[in-house]
C-alpha cells in the first residue's frame, strides 16, 4: 500500500510539472495517473442525510401553458425544493469531500458523459455531481424549446436552446464548483444544480436520504452536505485503511 | 452648330510619374477609384446580407426543417441543419447590419458621392484626396470587423441591428459573450469613415465647383449627396457616441443603459434613433437625387420644379432630425411625446409627395425612352410611394399601437430600402458603368433582370402588410407557437418561395456587372445623351479629369430646349453662340495633389 | 387565413380600426393616382420618333396645390389621431375605476398577479399565476408593467393593445375587452432567443366566471 501511495504521489508530482494544464488526454497517458478504478481500493464514508420538523410544501406546478408537458403526468407535478422520503429522508443532497485530498493528486475525468434530460419540462436528475472534463450531455426529450443557461462564477457561463426534441448539447467544466445553477427560461420552475469536482469523491443522495463516497485513500476530510433550500453543512471524518466510516447529516426545516 | 469647346482631358496624365499597380488600384487617392473599390466591396456585402436573408426565410417558411446546406454550419448555429434560435437572432440582426451600414449606406455615398461629385461640378478630385483614401480603407476595415462576429466564440450580435440595450448590454441575458462587442467597434470604424467622407464631399461641393456651376445650376444627385453629407457629419457620431458607451456598459461595468445601477433603458434608444432617423435620409436621398438625373434624361425634359425638388430635399433633411420618436411610441416615454412626434412625422411626408408628383410632372408629356435605368427609376418612385405611404399608418400613434414591431414595419422598410434605394442603385449602375469601366452593362439582360426583380420583389414584401395586419411580430423564429399566426403559414410559405426566386435573379445583375467589364459593348463619350459635365470627358474618366475645369453655362437638364436645335440635350458645358463665359471659381481648383 | 385585421375585442378596436380604414382610403387615393399616372404615361408619353418633349421647367400653381393638400390633409389626419391617441394612452387615460393586475415580464414568461378576493393589488392575498391573463368583460382594467431584464413588450393583437414593458419603469396599460372568449399574448420586443416563445393566454371572462376562477385560485391553485 505504502508503495502504491507513494508512487502515486511521485506520479502526481510528475504530471503537475510536465503535463500541460487541462489535458485530460495526456494526463491519461501518464503512466502513473490515478485511474478511477484504483480509487475503489480506497475506503468508504457513507451516511444518512435526514431533517428535523416539518418540511414545506413544494408548489405545484401549472403547466397548462406548455400542454405537451402537462400530457406526460397523471398527477399535477410539483416543484423539487424540498424532496422528503420516509421518516424525514432528504433526497437531492450533494454531498462532497471539499477538503483533505493530498494536494497534487489528478483524477482522470471519465469519457462516459453525465446526462441531463429534460423530460415533461423537468430536469432528470435535479441535482447532480461532474468532474472536472467530465463531458455533460443535456439531453431534450420534449417537443418543446428549453434553453439551458447555467449560471457560474469559476465556470464560464453559456446559455444555449434546444428548440425539438432528440436534440443533444455537449458541455464540460474546466474549473471545481459548488454549485453551478442550470435553469430553462422558458419554464421558470425548471431548476437543476450541478456540483463540479477535480475528484470523484461525491454523491447525490436519493429519496431514502442515503449517500456513499468511495475509494478514500486514508486521510483526515472535510465532508460537506448541500441542499438548495437548507444550506450546508460540515463534517471531518478520518479514514484509516479499508475501514467505512459513517458520517450522516441533520438539516432543520426551514 | 455649337462649339464644343471644352479642357482638355487625359492631359493630367502626364504631369508624374507611372504609378504602381498598388498605388493606382489599391492605396489609390483617385475619387473615382475610391468609388469603384467601394462598389466592389459593397455588392459583395449586399450578397452577403442577401444570403442572410435567404436563411431567415427558410426558416420561416419552413420552420424547424433542415436547411439545404445547413449542415456545414457549426453546432452553435444548426443542430443537423436546423437553425437554432440563438442563430436565427443573429441572422436577423447581421441582415440588418450589413444591409444598412455596408451595403446600401456605401452604394450610395461611398460609391456614388465619391464618383459624382467632381465630376458633376467640374474639378479634378475631392477637396482632401488622401483622407478619401482613408474613408475607403476605414469602411473596408470595419467591414471585416463585422464579419468577424460570427467566428467569435458565442457567436455574432443579436439583439437587431437596433440593438437595444438593456439586452445588447448584458451578454448574460443575450448570450453573445463578445459579439455585441464586434458590432460596436466595427460601428465606431464605420462611422469615422462616413464622417471622413462627408467632410470631404461637403467640402468639395462647396469650394470647388467649376466657374458657371452656381449652387442652382447643380444636378439634384449632386443637392442630394451633398445635403446627406450634412446628415451624415452630424448623425453618426451620434451612433459613435452610444456604441461607445454601450462598450463600457459590456466590458468595463457602467450601466448607462441598465437600472440595475441608476442607468436607462430609453437612453439608448434616443441615442440611436436621434442618429437612426436621420440615417434612414441618408439611406434615400442620394437614391432620389440619381433617379431625378435619369427620369429627367429618360423624359428628355427638365426636371419638373427643380427649385422645389431642391426644397424638399432640404426639407426631408431638416425634419428628419425631429421625427425619431416615431420608432418609440410604444417604449414607455411620454406620451405627449407621441403626439408631438406625430405631427414632425406625418409633416415630413409632404416634401417627399412633392417630390413623387415632381417626378410625375417630370415624365408628363415627355419623349420617354425606357432603357434599363429608366426603368429601374421609374419603378422606384412607383415602390416609394408604396413604402412612403404605408408610413402614414405608423405616424398616426393609435394604430401603430397595432402595428409597431410587426411585419407591416417590415414591409415599409423594404419598400423604401429595396423598392426605393435598391431600385435608384439598380438604375444608377448601369447609367454610369461607362463613365466608370469605358463599356456598357447589356440592355438585354438589364431588362430581364428589371421585370423578374420587380415581379418577385411585389410578390415577396407585399404580402408583409397582411402577415403584419395581423398582428405577426417581428422577429420571431417560429410564429406557429401562436395559435392566430399558425393560419399564416400559408402566406410565409409563399413569401419565402418568391424570395427565393427574388435571390436567383439578382445573379443576373451580378453576372451582367462581371461580365461586361471585359466584354460589354465599348462606350462612347455620351451614350445616354445626358448634360452633365461627365459625360465630357472619355469612357472610363481618366485620372484628374480635366485638364482645366469647364466653364457651365447653364442648368443640368436643359433637355428639349429650343436652343439646343434638333438634339433634344444640351450639355452644361457647351458654350453658344448668345453665352457669356462666366466668371472665375469661387476658389481655384487644386494642383491635383499625390 | 385572415386577410383583414383581427377580431375586434376591446373599446380601442373601433376607432383604431376607424383610423386604419381611413388612412387606407385616403392612402389608397393616392396610391392610385400616382401608380395610374405612372403607367398612363409611360404608355402615352412613350417615346415615337418625330415627336419632341414639351420644355417646361415646371408649375408655381401644381407645386402650391400639391403641397397644400397633402398638408391639409395630414394635419386633419393628426388631429384625429392625437384625439384617440390622449383617450387611449394619455397620462390621464386610465378609467378611475380600473381593475389592476400585475404583470412582471422576464425571460420568457408572463407573471401575472392578482389583486385576489379582496380586489387590492400589493395585499397579502395576491397570487402570482404564469402566462395567464384572466379579466372580466366590459370591465376596465389596468395592468402595470414591469420588467425583470430585458425590454419586453405587452401586445394583445384583438385589444389592439400593445405597450413595451422596460426594466427601471413600471408602466401602465389599460384596456376594456368586449368580447368573452380566449385570446393571446406576444412579446413584441426582441428580448433573447426565447422571444418567439413568450406566449400567454387571455380568459376574458363573464363577471360570474371571473369570480368563480378568483375562488378557486384562492382555495389552492387550478388545474
Amino acid at each position: 500500500m505504502n508503495r502504491r501511495l507513494f508512487s502515486v504521489i511521485g506520479g502526481a508530482l510528475l504530471l503537475a510539472v510536465c503535463t500541460p494544464r487541462n489535458d485530460s488526454t495526456a494526463r491519461a497517458a501518464a503512466a502513473d495517473t490515478v485511474m478511477v478504478e484504483d480509487v475503489q481500493a480506497g475506503a468508504t464514508i457513507s451516511g444518512k442525510v435526514r431533517f428535523t420538523g416539518t418540511a414545506p410544501r413544494n408548489p405545484s406546478i401549472d403547466m397548462s401553458e406548455e400542454a405537451a408537458c402537462k400530457a406526460k403526468y397523471k398527477a399535477p407535478p410539483t416543484e423539487e425544493n424540498v424532496v422528503a422520503g420516509a421518516a424525514n429522508a432528504l433526497a437531492n443532497v450533494f454531498v462532497y469531500v471539499k477538503s483533505g485530498v493530498p494536494a497534487g493528486q489528478k483524477f482522470t475525468a471519465p469519457t462516459a458523459a453525465v446526462v441531463l434530460d429534460q423530460d415533461g419540462c423537468r430536469y432528470h436528475p435535479h441535482v447532480l455531481g461532474i468532474m472536472v472534463g467530465q463531458p455533460l450531455e443535456i439531453l431534450n426529450t420534449d417537443p418543446v424549446l428549453h434553453n439551458i443557461k447555467a449560471v457560474a462564477k469559476a465556470n464560464r457561463p453559456f446559455n444555449v436552446s434546444q428548440p425539438s426534441a432528440g436534440m443533444k448539447t455537449n458541455r464540460t467544466f474546466a474549473a471545481p464548483e459548488v454549485m453551478v445553477n442550470l435553469e430553462c427560461n422558458v419554464h421558470g420552475w425548471m431548476k437543476a444544480y450541478l456540483g463540479v469536482r477535480p475528484d470523484p469523491f461525491y454523491a447525490v443522495t436519493g429519496p431514502d436520504g442515503s449517500f456513499s463516497i468511495k475509494g478514500l485513500p486514508p486521510g483526515t476530510y472535510t465532508i460537506e452536505a448541500w441542499h438548495e433550500r437548507f444550506g450546508t453543512q460540515t463534517a471531518t471524518v478520518t479514514v484509516a485503511g479499508a475501514a467505512p466510516k459513517t458520517q450522516d447529516f441533520t438539516f432543520a426545516a426551514h | 452648330m455649337t462649339s464644343v469647346a471644352h479642357a482638355k482631358p487625359g492631359a493630367h496624365d502626364a504631369h508624374h510619374a507611372p504609378m504602381s499597380f498598388w498605388r493606382k488600384y489599391i492605396f489609390s487617392t483617385d475619387h473615382k477609384i475610391i468609388g469603384i473599390q467601394f462598389l466592389f466591396v459593397s455588392l459583395f456585402f449586399l450578397l452577403l446580407g442577401g444570403l442572410l436573408a435567404m436563411q431567415i426565410r427558410w426558416q420561416l417558411g419552413f420552420p424547424g426543417k433542415p436547411m439545404p446546406g445547413g449542415g456545414i454550419l457549426p453546432e452553435a448555429m444548426t443542430s443537423g441543419g436546423v437553425i437554432l434560435p440563438e442563430y436565427y437572432i443573429q441572422l436577423v440582426t447581421m441582415h440588418g447590419t450589413f444591409m444598412v451600414f455596408f451595403a446600401i449606406m456605401p452604394l450610395l455615398m461611398g460609391v456614388y458621392a465619391n464618383f459624382l461629385i467632381p465630376l458633376k461640378i467640374g474639378t479634378h478630385d475631392m477637396a482632401f484626396p488622401r483622407l478619401n483614401m482613408w474613408s475607403f480603407w476605414l469602411a473596408f476595415t470595419a467591414g471585416l470587423i463585422m464579419v468577424a462576429g460570427f467566428f467569435v466564440p458565442d457567436g455574432a450580435a443579436r439583439a437587431g441591428w437596433t440593438m437595444y440595450a438593456p439586452l445588447s448590454a448584458r451578454p448574460d441575458l443575450s448570450g453573445a459573450t463578445y459579439g455585441q462587442l464586434v458590432w460596436c467597434v466595427s460601428i465606431v470604424v464605420l462611422g469615422l469613415s462616413s464622417v471622413l467622407g462627408s467632410v470631404n464631399y461637403i467640402t468639395t461641393v462647396i469650394n470647388h465647383r467649376a466657374p458657371g456651376m452656381t449652387w442652382f445650376r447643380m444636378p439634384l444627385s449632386v443637392w442630394a449627396i451633398f445635403i446627406t453629407a450634412i446628415l451624415a457629419v452630424l448623425a453618426l457620431p451620434v451612433l459613435q457616441g452610444a456604441a461607445i458607451l454601450l462598450l463600457f456598459d459590456q466590458t468595463i461595468g457602467t450601466h448607462f443603459f441598465d437600472p440595475i445601477a441608476g442607468g436607462q433603458a430609453l437612453l439608448w434608444q434616443h441615442l440611436f434613433w436621434f442618429f437612426g432617423h436621420p440615417e434612414v435620409y441618408i439611406l434615400i436621398l442620394p437614391a432620389m437625387g440619381m433617379v431625378s438625373d435619369i427620369i429627367a434624361n429618360g423624359s428628355r425634359k427638365p426636371i419638373f420644379g427643380y427649385h422645389s425638388m431642391v426644397f424638399a430635399i432640404v426639407g426631408i433633411a431638416f425634419l428628419g432630425w425631429i421625427v425619431w420618436g416615431h420608432h418609440m411610441f410604444m417604449s414607455g416615454m411620454n406620451p405627449t411625446l407621441g403626439s408631438t412626434f406625430m405631427v414632425s412625422t406625418l409633416l415630413i411626408s409632404v416634401p417627399s409627395a412633392i417630390k413623387v408628383f415632381n417626378w410625375l410632372g417630370t415624365m408628363w408629356r415627355g419623349n420617354l425612352k425606357f432603357t434599363v435605368p429608366m426603368l429601374n427609376a421609374v419603378a422606384f418612385v412607383s415602390m416609394f410611394t408604396i413604402g412612403g405611404l404605408s408610413g402614414v399608418f405608423m405616424a398616426a400613434t393609435p394604430v401603430d399601437m397595432h402595428i409597431h414591431d410587426t411585419y407591416f414595419i417590415v414591409a415599409h422598410l423594404h419598400y423604401v430600402l429595396f423598392g426605393g434605394s435598391l431600385f435608384a442603385l439598380f438604375a444608377a449602375i448601369p447609367y454610369w458603368y461607362p463613365k466608370m469601366f469605358g463599356r456598357m452593362m447589356s440592355e438585354a439582360i438589364g431588362k430581364w433582370h428589371f421585370w423578374l426583380t420587380f415581379i418577385t420583389y411585389n410578390l415577396v414584401f407585399f404580402p408583409m402588410h397582411i402577415l403584419g395586419m395581423n398582428g405577426e411580430m417581428r422577429r420571431l423564429y417560429d410564429p406557429s407557437q401562436y395559435e392566430f399566426l399558425k393560419p399564416q403559414q400559408g402566406l410565409r410559405e409563399f413569401i419565402t418561395i418568391a424570395a427565393f426566386s427574388l435571390f436567383a435573379v439578382q445573379f443576373l445583375f451580378l453576372f451582367n456587372f462581371l461580365w461586361s467589364l471585359k466584354r460589354g459593348k465599348k462606350a462612347e463619350l455620351n451614350p445616354w445623351q445626358d448634360n452633365g459635365l461627365e459625360w465630357s470627358l472619355p469612357s472610363p474618366a481618366p485620372h484628374g479629369n480635366w485638364d482645366r475645369p469647364p466653364n457651365v453655362y447653364r442648368g443640368p437638364y436643359e433637355f428639349s430646349a429650343p436652343e439646343a436645335g434638333n438634339a433634344d440635350f444640351l450639355p452644361q458645358h457647351v458654350k453658344l453662340p448668345t453665352d457669356r463665359d462666366p466668371a472665375a471659381a469661387t476658389a481655384p481648383a487644386p494642383a491635383p495633389a499625390h | 387565413m385572415h386577410w383583414w385585421l383581427p377580431t375586434a375585442a376591446s373599446t380601442f378596436a373601433g376607432p383604431i380600426d376607424g383610423l386604419f380604414l381611413a388612412i387606407l382610403i385616403i392612402t389608397g387615393i393616392a396610391l392610385v393616382i400616382v401608380e395610374v399616372g405612372l403607367v398612363w404615361f409611360s404608355v402615352k408619353y412613350r417615346a415615337r420618333p418625330g415627336r419632341k418633349a414639351f420644355y417646361t421647367h415646371g408649375s408655381t400653381r401644381a407645386e402650391v396645390i400639391w403641397t397644400a393638400i397633402p398638408a391639409v390633409t395630414v394635419v386633419a389626419l393628426g388631429l384625429v389621431s392625437n384625439h384617440y391617441w390622449v383617450q387611449i394612452k394619455g397620462r390621464n387615460s386610465v378609467p378611475p375605476n380600473a381593475y389592476a393586475i400585475g404583470v412582471h415580464v422576464k425571460q420568457f414568461e408572463w407573471q401575472i398577479t392578482y389583486p385576489g378576493p379582496d380586489g387590492q393589488l400589493g395585499t397579502g392575498d395576491d397570487f402570482t399565476v404564469r402566462n395567464q391573463l384572466h379579466v372580466t368583460v366590459n370591465q376596465p382594467t389596468v395592468v402595470r408593467l414591469t420588467s425583470e431584464d430585458v425590454i419586453h413588450s405587452f401586445f394583445i393583437p384583438q385589444f389592439r393593445l400593445k405597450q413595451d414593458a422596460v426594466p427601471g419603469l413600471t408602466i401602465n396599460a389599460w384596456f376594456q375587452a368586449t368580447k368573452t372568449g380566449e385570446y393571446e399574448i406576444g412579446c413584441a420586443e426582441l428580448c433573447g432567443m426565447g422571444h418567439y416563445k413568450m406566449r400567454a393566454r387571455v380568459f376574458v371572462h363573464t363577471p360570474e366566471e371571473f369570480t368563480a376562477w378568483m375562488a378557486q385560485q384562492a382555495a389552492g391553485g387550478s388545474e
